[in-house]
């Protein structure tokens, strides 16, 4: 558990990025033979589907630059390290770190890695920056959460994983901050509820054991914990963003934390573009900050299969009215956005095999 | 085969930043390095960065695929007209091939361009598509 009394840790850029292709549950369903009804708990739509040119990486740098024109002070030429958090790297070995910074035009003394825990990733890369930025290692740092998020053809994960991602630009004491960190708490067990083995194209994972000794074991236990430490309760917050694996789990686990549906569902994303993976709840915090006001409180919450949780309380600041509208909104992708069938979806994801 | 890297290496800068060249006697401006302007001559070039959005001066529509992209297309081929008047030759994306007009503005966009093989390096670069609409 770490707090940041000094609220000058903050979030100076934040930007994100869904693919415009969609493809709803139904069409899925109907290719495998599944009944809606069995399918109705995920409370999802619909999902995003990156297109035939798109993958984890073109996402980051995506995200990447729409952080960018959030923060017109920050020059790329003042980003010290670039932590990518990520499950479906296109590459096994050269990261996505390297390729996002020389398509920003980072300088070369950069601190480049890739992170991988699951659904979070990303926010161990905000961990990285803030850490980095507070003690002065580095300037900014650049966090990115972002997936194209895999399923096994027919598998029940197939309903929920989708393509996007998030950026966020992180500064100590530097820059007109969108939104400042108050605290931060984690929790990691050895929980195998979801995993994928190496060489192996698909993800695998125990059905029902992803919920109660995974999804909400860990979220209830880092928000608590954070809050416990902080001296809060779900009344100091006015949003709660946790991770989205479907559109039931975040809302079912706001409500045991003591949080309203009012206060979950201006964050949530998962039953219209589905689950980003580790992209989930780092997008889902920036359509919070798309419509916050200066002074609220959002408590992110994100999980990771295998499994661990990363709280942090974060507080919006006025630096958000002079930078919300440079850059897409969430709600603009959301918006864009055009169907395939089940065929376009499998041929943009590679998984018809000649 | 001889890997791609260095090619993929040297181009990068170009094709993931937008960079292009500018002479700095006539004014004329380019996508992409050049080591004397082709309309006056000269050898005072500098080095400068696109801007990102533009309008399609014209297109076409590819719907036989050269082999490294088989199962991709058809897709959309345009001279995009940038806001400096630079013109380069890109693939438009999200767009239909029933969608694309000459006049439509677009917007830098950052995509896989192609693959070695499935083994080998991935290279990535500009491409350009409708401007996203925003609230």
């Amino acid at each position: 558990m770490v707090t940041f009394k000094d609220k000058k840790t903050a979030i100076v850029g934040y930007g994100s990025y869904i693919p415009r292709y969609r493809i709803k549950i139904e069409n899925i369903a109907r290719v495998w033979g599944e009944s809606l009804d069995m399918l109705r708990g995920l409370k999802v739509q619909e999902i995003s589907v990156k297109g035939p040119d798109e993958d984890q990486i073109t996402i980051a740098v995506e995200a990447a630059r729409n952080a960018l024109k959030r923060a017109p002070e920050v020059s790329p030429k003042d980003i010290g390290a670039i932590y990518s958090g990520s499950e479906s790297k296109p590459y096994a070995v050269k990261p996505t770190s390297t390729i996002v910074a020389a398509a920003i035009g980072a300088p070369m003394s950069v601190r480049l890695a890739d992170y991988e825990f699951a659904c979070k990733g990303g926010t161990e890369a905000i961990i990285s920056c803030i850490a980095q930025a507070r003690s002065g290692m580095i300037k900014y740092g650049l966090a990115i959460a972002a997936d194209c998020s895999q399923s096994l053809p027919g598998d029940v994960l197939e309903y929920t994983a989708s393509a996007g991602g998030s950026a966020f630009i992180i500064g100590h004491d530097l820059g007109d901050p969108i939104a400042y960190f108050e605290g931060q708490y984690s929790i990691g067990t050895d929980t195998p509820d979801f995993w994928r083995r190496d060489l192996s194209k698909y993800p695998r994972h125990g059905g029902r054991f992803t919920g109660e000794p995974a999804y909400f074991r860990h979220i209830i236990a880092a928000a608590t914990g954070l809050m416990k430490e902080l001296n809060m309760t779900p009344e100091d917050f006015d949003y709660i963003v946790p991770h989205q694996p479907n559109g039931s789990f975040p809302v079912e686990v706001a409500k045991r934390l003591g949080f309203s549906d009012s206060k979950v569902l201006p964050g949530l994303l998962s039953p219209i573009v589905g689950n980003f993976y580790s992209g989930s709840s780092p997008t889902g915090l920036c359509k919070v900050l798309d419509q916050a006001k200066p002074g609220q409180r959002i408590l992110l919450v994100s999980f990771g299969s295998g499994s661990g949780s990363d709280a942090f309380s974060i507080v919006v600041a006025e630096g958000i009215e002079r930078k919300r509208d440079l850059a897409p909104k969430v709600e603009d992708f959301i918006n864009r956005k055009k169907y395939v069938d089940y065929s376009l979806y499998a041929r943009f994801w590679g998984k018809i095999v000649l | 085969m001889m890997p791609k890297s260095p090619r993929i290496w040297q181009l990068a800068e170009r094709r993931y930043g937008l960079l292009g060249s500018k002479c700095t006697v006539c004014g004329k401006t380019y996508i992409g390095p050049r080591n004397v302007c082709p309309v006056c001559n000269s050898e005072k070039i500098e080095t400068i960065q696109l801007p990102p959005r533009g309008t399609i001066y014209s297109y076409t529509v590819v719907h036989t695929l050269p082999a490294e992209k088989d199962n991709y297309g058809p897709y959309i081929m345009a001279i995009v007209e940038l806001e400096d008047g630079t013109k380069l030759t890109a693939e438009i994306v999200d767009c239909d091939s029933e969608d694309v007009k000459i006049g439509m503005r677009v917007e830098l966009a950052f995509r896989v361009i192609g693959q070695e093989s499935e083994h080998g390096i991935i290279y990535y670069g500009y491409k350009f598509r409708p401007i996203i609409s925003r609230t």
